[in-house]
């Protein structure tokens, strides 16, 4: 489709005017999409998708329109060209944009994601094969993802990727459950069996007579799930520009009374690192790497167009919510946490998180999958849900016991209209009186 | 029906092979968004979507396949990709074919319209959330405030092979507006006119939202809400306000009533549920002033239809009545798994996802009692209004909501605003401590446009009307 795209903006660049300049954003997605119940098929599907966005700017003022792409270029030319005209009636109409910013400079890029999927009917087969015997439920999608840029000025970058993510959770009774996931770009059945293995191993544990904790503080092991949790909550206006000029950002402690979080504490967004094309929507390349909190003290903010205009800073971003968050790591062994746990709760995933009180960054979420009670190191029941409330200055502040080094790659299972392409590198955390409510 | 559609109609026709059953559903819509923050006016911008998606039933099997190529190669193309997840189906398939719904019955249903969008001219609409700025901007210490207005059209045709036709119009208004307040560390927001809603219809819906005249006392609010106390940690009554309920009604009603959680679907990602097919029936909900019905007929509420995406002719039902659970939100196909009756709530977020239960109009039905009545019936209580938090468990049980706005109430009497008023329990038994519901000039239409759900991730808009309503002894908190 790259050559379509290609050919569709140099076309409909042709048509315009000596003051006017055209933004178009490509996103296309051919993906497969199986749910699974009881370790059998419940919907089973497949969706092609292309669609087009155009921003048309003239005399400062700008205005945007979306389209899906049928892929006959010739129609698809008729069908912009006609919205492009749209957005030229309105123009007029519109007062002068101060806070308009788009790419002048020509940065063109191109990177193509190799194919190396399985059949995606093959993969399930080995999942249901490999499963037999027990209630797994999840879903497959996986297929190719490929975004587009060009603008009237000569600028062309593309990407595309390749990749799948099977996520899962088994299930023994009730709630009970082991959570599992295996993404990546090339298929290997053998990760996939391990992963099943280790399922089983650890249902049998689940079996053991769940423990019910009374509301109290505990000591806890985040996996980098669970972590991943917490950071969806705060990267919720937490590192954005606008919100941080505006003061609504949940870490404003950090900003305005001197908040810190534990020394230990670096989190960037890692652009070079994640999985999200380098361009954004309005032709700027993102830089490698921004430091968003370092050894514990807020750095810099992720800047979009438009707030970098407002607040005369530059695009570091293609929105102020970080796709490819980053956690370093920290001294912990993640082999040995639940002998650094010692006695207490191993939280594999949390759960539905908001914010309980935003100016302290207090979240509040659930217990989910198979959260284990430890005692002196050894994993002995499962526990039953429970709800936190806590504040990310305890978490990861002055409760903060230590990191693991490794971090753990999340790719990220989202795919509400399209399948997501945001990723983080996230480590496990051990924190002391993390308080649990209900 | 679109002009274009029938020569796609056509075209799948000639390329889809002889099969037990087949369906096909085109889905078009195009959006408009307009929005003017802090006295700047963002992009408007158009949006417009089209795809169709194709069901595939045959000897044993089902699958799907979307697509937004809509030439007869790019149906082709779909079929084949369909095809290909038919067979491997039939090896491994949870649901019987038999099972799949057929619809039976054609027919049409289209959004009544008073006030065009078109009515107002784009230059109008702008100056209008311009002057919505300049109320909002009451102080310094309003340090953010937009005011917003899109409009949604979806034409949605369902066609099978048995010969059905059924055709949908929908058109949405979605307006609003917020402003944050702020001093040193204390921010609270406040939002009104509509701000996180919608409602069916035209222009003319939006007076039931007050839009925009309470864009002044919204933004007074936020400044009220930065001075305000704390809400007191306390256990005491609580006075949901219909913005509320509606959240409340969502998450610890409508999600564990859904029949596709209850059969398992949802375990890896929305969540189980506390409900079991046995509670149907007998299980006491609630106190016998809990009334919930599904209802798909209440005309500006979001969703209103007359056939949900499986075919299903709509209807009105109770799901509990007198605080006795009845009935589960499950579509034909859930209703086949489970051996069940339910309502026509199978509906898909748009042409490239499959139909699943969803809540549709989900309604707490109005009592006898007037507002003032219910805040003079509370001893020591706090008022909670406009939900900005939510977390409930994957059963959909432990629960904790957080408001914009909480007002101490004293003696029957409301006192003054406390700030991050928060309350917590648990479904199973909260309904049961409903001790007061308003009386239908009480009622308000809300509902979200975005409730999550489903493999693939599918976002929709669910409707929730409701009356404030009294809950005895809950667990009150603020923040730190």
């Amino acid at each position: 489709m790259e050559t379509c795209f290609r050919e569709l903006g140099e076309r409909l660049c042709e048509d315009l005017a000596d003051d006017e300049v055209l933004l178009l954003n490509y996103s296309g997605e051919d993906s497969d999409f199986v749910r699974l119940n009881h370790n059998r098929i419940r919907q089973a599907g497949h969706v092609r998708q292309q669609a087009l966005e155009l921003d048309l700017v003239a005399n400062g003022r700008e205005a945007g329109a979306a389209m899906p792409l049928g892929g006959v270029l010739e129609d698809d030319l008729s069908r912009a060209r006609a919205l492009l005209q749209r957005l030229r009636e309105r123009l007029p109409l519109l007062p002068e944009d101060p806070h308009l910013n788009y790419a002048t400079g020509v940065n063109s890029t191109v990177q193509h994601g190799e194919n190396r999927l399985p059949a995606a009917g093959e993969a399930l087969n080995q999942l249901i094969d490999a499963a037999r015997g027990l209630d797994l439920v999840g879903v497959w999608a996986g297929g190719e993802m490929s975004r587009g840029f060009a603008n009237s000025l000569g600028q062309f970058n593309w990407h595309s990727a390749y990749s799948f993510n099977l996520d899962w959770s088994v299930y023994r009774e009730g709630d009970k459950a082991v959570k599992q996931n295996y993404a990546g770009f090339a298929w290997d059945h053998d990760v996939l069996a391990g992963k099943i293995a280790r399922d089983r191993e650890t249902l049998a544990l689940l079996g053991q007579t769940p423990r019910t904790l009374a509301p109290g503080r505990y000591r806890v092991f985040l996996s980098p799930a669970a972590l991943f949790e917490l950071m969806e909550m705060v990267s919720w206006g937490g590192f954005g520009l606008k919100s941080h000029r505006t003061a609504q950002t949940p870490l404003l402690g950090m900003l305005r009374e001197g908040r810190t979080l534990h020394p230990g504490v670096s989190i960037s967004e890692h652009h070079a690192a994640g999985l999200t094309p380098r361009f954004t929507g309005e032709g700027f390349i993102k830089p490698d790497r921004v430091a968003l909190v370092e050894a514990g003290a807020y750095r810099d903010c992720l800047a979009d167009s438009r707030s970098a205009r407002e607040y005369g800073t530059a695009v570091n971003a293609a929105g102020e919510q970080p796709e490819s968050l980053e956690i370093g790591g920290g001294g912990l062994d993640g082999g040995a946490v639940f002998g650094a746990l010692d006695t207490g709760l191993y939280v594999s995933n949390l759960w539905y998180c908001n914010f309980s009180d935003r100016n302290h960054c207090r979240i509040t979420g659930m217990t989910r999958f198979a959260c284990l009670w430890v005692e002196q190191g050894r994993p002995v029941a499962p526990v039953n849900v429970m709800r936190f409330d806590e504040s990310i200055y305890h978490i990861l502040g002055d409760r903060l016991e230590g990191l693991t080094r490794e971090q753990e790659h999340i790719l990220d299972t989202g795919s509400y209209g399209w399948r997501s392409n945001a990723s983080a590198r996230l480590p496990g955390a051990l924190v002391n009186d993390f308080t649990l409510t209900l | 029906m679109p002009a274009d559609w029938q020569s796609v109609i056509n075209d799948f026709k000639a390329v889809v092979p002889a099969v037990d059953f087949w369906s096909l559903r085109l889905v078009r819509e195009e959006a408009e968004t307009l929005c003017v923050r802090e006295g700047v006016v963002q992009p408007p911008s158009l949006a417009q979507g089209r795809g169709v998606h194709i069901s595939l039933v045959d000897r044993g099997g089902a699958a799907w396949a979307a697509t937004s190529a809509l030439t007869r190669e790019g149906l082709r193309d779909a079929v084949h990709e369909a095809l290909g997840w038919l067979e491997v189906s039939r090896r491994h398939a949870l649901v019987a074919a038999e099972h799949q719904p057929r619809p039976q019955r054609s027919g049409r249903y289209a959004t009544h319209i008073e006030t065009p969008w078109e009515a107002w001219s784009l230059a109008g609409k702008l100056d209008l959330l311009q002057d919505i700025n300049r109320a909002l901007k009451v102080d310094e210490c309003i340090v953010d405030w937009q005011a917003r207005l899109s409009r949604r059209q979806i034409d949605v045709a369902l066609v099978t092979g048995d010969g059905v036709v059924i055709e949908q119009a929908f058109h949405h208004v979605l307006p609003g507006y917020a402003a944050v307040a702020n001093r040193d560390a204390q921010t609270q927001m406040r939002s009104g006119g509509g701000w996180g809603s919608m409602r069916q219809g035209g222009l003319e819906q939006l007076a039931a939202f007050d839009f925009p005249d309470s864009a002044r006392r919204v933004a007074e609010e936020a400044i009220a809400l930065v001075e305000a106390p704390e809400c007191p940690d306390t256990t005491a009554d609580l006075l949901l306000m219909p913005d509320q309920m509606m959240l409340q009604i969502h998450e610890s009603i409508g999600h564990p009533l859904e029949l596709d959680r209850i059969l398992g679907d949802e375990r890896n990602y929305a969540g189980t549920s506390f409900v079991t097919p046995d509670m149907f029936g007998s299980y006491r909900y609630g106190s016998e002033l809990l009334n919930v019905t599904f209802d798909p007929g209440v005309a500006p509420e979001m969703a209103s239809y007359a056939f949900d995406d499986e075919g299903t002719p709509a209807e009105r039902d109770y799901l509990i009545r007198d605080g006795i659970l009845l009935r589960p939100l499950g579509g034909a196909t859930s209703q086949a798994r489970a051996g069940m009756a339910g309502v026509a709530n199978a509906r898909a977020s748009d042409w490239n996802r499959p139909a699943i239960d969803r809540m549709a109009n989900l309604n707490l039905e109005p009592g006898t009692s007037r507002l003032d009545e219910l805040v003079a019936s509370i001893g020591h209580g706090v008022l909670m209004a406009t939900n900005r938090s939510w977390s409930i468990d994957d059963s959909r049980n432990k629960f904790q909501f957080g408001c914009e706005l909480g007002r101490l109430i004293v003696d029957g009497e409301l006192q003054g605003l406390v700030r991050n008023p928060n309350y917590r329990g648990i479904s199973a038994t909260f309904w049961r401590s409903l001790a007061g519901v308003g009386d239908p000039d009480s009622l308000e239409i809300w509902g979200t446009p975005s409730c999550g759900k489903g493999e693939p991730n599918q976002m929709i808009h669910v409707g929730h009307a409701s009356p404030p309503c009294v809950f005895r002894n809950v667990e009150i908190f603020g923040g730190e």
